[in-house]
């Protein structure tokens, strides 16, 4: 075994099998030291499963992997001194208070009883909790335990974190404050290794991402590298008269050049935008056409068009219930909507 | 989310010194901490203690009226040889309880970071374990004072009557590796009330615990003879009764420990594999 301190993790051909799905199908990750590292996938990719493997929880069928140089195999108990892990769904304990549960984890990492008080009461401080820390858990916010749970992986100060969708079922801006928490963590010289169905989550914080998909990894590199091989965002209107719409699409061919999608029942109107200096000159023109337009938004590739342009087929495809439905029916909201809503 | 975390920084993975192997002093800490976890729960939930309470006030009073005229003449009679066999018997019930709430705490997610610690793998069990003493003790006191209410008065003495007590806890929990074995093993919390009842009825009944043996056909007397329930059964009456430490206590204490070499290391196993 070669000892590595420049690669915090190093996985080839992790495979894992639940019965007769192949849930990992033999994925290759290397994470370099003081970095952010993105997996990028749907539900059911196979996200969760590397991760817990990757941090001992979850014993690979094939394949080898190290943390630090590390074989999670041979040396699980000195994986375990490195890593933190934050689960998908908060791994704290719900009967007892923030408090309490930070200073069980504190004495289990090996802190003193003095030690693991005085390091909850930083942690609690540090993550704006200290005025719950003796509420149940049962009455915290989504966001106060996704809080919480991250505080806790962070008491040994662990070389490499785990975050797995760490801001899933989040509102935006808790969202917003858990990024600015995992930059921060990365300032400090921490690894992280954040499983996300988000773009925009991996584009914002990730120096580089895996996109995975069925068990396997199927592109890898930096956001704009990937985003290049996607493809543009694209220019959505809404009129307020649907009657204009084909004179919109006629207007849309002339300054754009491209071929426009209606939805007339929602006088929409959806046209891939490669340059967006060109919407003004489109904008123009509809004015001088007298088109009034209602509502005006860019869409940013949806992870659902990655996986289209990636794989052949949209990430929903698993689904029966067909809950992605992102690239055939972008949702107008204001700014770019990003998310792929997936049944889970 | 304050800005202080700057403050820390990160000592990078391969400056750590770092060990593979965990410390049978470690061990021992990280299930006590554990067991401060469990006790914490018991006080957050007090309707847990429900069965240990209610339990040992019904069966009591129960096979005492019931049993007391048929089998020893009288109630009186009867109290010194029937409380050392309920206490027995409402005890080892009680600990099937550990099993099942084993299985339901196990599927929380903070289970997934108890194993993602670099703590002794046998901790969250092991403390869940010895927390629960803590219902044994409430069961065995109330077992003693519901006795002694009704006109039992141990001729060992009061610290005869707590050795005994100790007695039964310490085999308790012993016998909770088994339903902790159930507990990790199945699917769901009332499978392992199903499974472990299975096991229960036969090891407590088949006993000397309410009648005595030579009222059984011979093959139950052969098995109640070796059941190590009955030996439980037999010392603690000669605590209780008579302040003599026999060797069926002994022999308690050795099944005990039996019990704890095969089942504690099988249900690390398979906690380890359930993942």
């Amino acid at each position: 075994m070669t000892y590595s301190s420049d690669w915090a993790v190093e996985a080839h051909g992790l495979v894992k099998v639940f019965g007769d799905n192949r849930a990992v199908d033999g994925v290759d990750l290397s994470v370099r030291t003081g970095t952010v590292y993105g997996v990028l996938g749907p539900n059911g990719a196979g996200k969760t499963t590397t991760i817990r493997m990757l941090a001992t929880l979850l014993k690979p069928d094939g394949g080898e992997a190290t943390v630090f140089g590390h074989d999670i195999r041979r040396e699980p108990q000195i994986v375990r001194q490195l890593i933190g892990v934050t689960g998908q769904y908060a791994s704290v304990d719900e009967t007892l208070s923030a408090t309490e549960n930070l200073v069980l984890f504190s004495r289990l990492n090996g802190l003193s009883r003095a030690d693991a008080r005085r390091k909850s009461t930083e942690l609690l401080e540090e993550f704006g909790l200290t005025e719950a820390a003796k509420r149940p858990l049962k009455k915290f916010s989504g966001g106060m335990r996704r809080r919480l749970d991250l505080a806790a992986s962070l008491i040994s100060q662990p070389p490499l974190i785990f975050l797995d969708e760490p801001t899933t079922g989040l509102d935006p801006r808790t969202r917003a404050q858990m990024w600015d928490t995992i930059r921060r963590l990365v300032s400090t010289g921490s690894t992280v290794l954040l499983t996300t169905q988000y773009l925009d989550e991996a584009d914002q914080l990730a120096d580089r991402i895996a996109v995975i998909d069925r068990g396997i990894v199927v592109a890898e590199g930096t956001a704009g590298e990937l985003k290049a091989s996607v493809g543009s965002a694209s220019l959505l209107l809404r009129l307020a008269d649907p009657a204009a719409l084909e004179r919109a699409r006629h207007a849309v061919l002339d300054v754009l050049g491209v071929e426009a999608m209606l939805t007339p029942e929602a006088g929409r109107i959806t046209a891939p935008m490669s340059d967006p200096d060109s919407i003004t000159d489109l904008l123009i023109r509809l004015r001088a056409d007298g088109i009034a337009v209602e509502e005006l938004a860019v869409q940013q590739p949806t992870l659902d068009e990655v996986f289209l342009a990636l794989t052949g087929h949209t990430a929903g495809d698993d689904e029966p219930s067909g809950g992605a439905t992102g690239a055939e029916n972008p949702t107008p909201a204001s700014g770019t909507t990003p998310e792929l809503e997936t049944t889970r | 989310m304050s800005a202080s975390m700057s403050t820390l920084t990160i000592t990078p993975g391969a400056q750590r010194t770092l060990k593979n192997h965990v410390t049978i002093a470690q061990t021992l800490r990280n299930s006590l901490s554990m067991a401060g976890r469990g006790l914490i729960k018991i006080r957050r939930t007090p309707e847990q203690l429900i069965d240990v309470t209610v339990q040992p006030i019904i069966f009591t009073l129960m096979f005492t009226y019931i049993f007391g005229g048929a089998i020893a003449g009288s109630v009186a009679d009867y109290l010194p040889l029937l409380i050392p066999g309920i206490l027995v018997q409402t005890v080892i019930t009680t600990s099937v309880v550990t099993g099942v709430q084993l299985r339901e705490d196990m599927d929380k997610g903070v289970f997934d970071r108890f194993k993602s610690l670099p703590i002794a793998r046998i901790a969250p069990l092991a403390g869940a374990l010895l927390a629960d003493t803590v219902r044994y003790a409430i069961a065995t006191t109330l077992t003693f004072v519901m006795g002694f209410i009704m006109g039992y008065r141990p001729g060992g003495g009061l610290g005869a009557v707590v050795v005994a007590g100790l007695l039964v806890i310490a085999c308790s929990w012993a016998i909770s590796w088994i339903f902790a074995f159930f507990g990790v093993i199945a699917r769901s919390a009332a499978s392992v009330q199903g499974i472990s009842f299975l096991v229960l009825f036969p090891l407590t009944f088949l006993s000397n615990a309410f009648v005595p043996v030579d009222t059984l056909p011979p093959v139950l007397q052969w098995f109640v003879n070796v059941n190590p329930v009955s030996h439980l059964v037999t010392a603690v009456r000669d605590l209780a009764n008579t302040a003599t430490f026999t060797s069926d206590a002994w022999i308690s204490l050795l099944g005990a420990a039996i019990i704890v070499a095969i089942f504690a290391p099988l249900t690390v196993r398979a906690y380890m594999k359930k993942a």
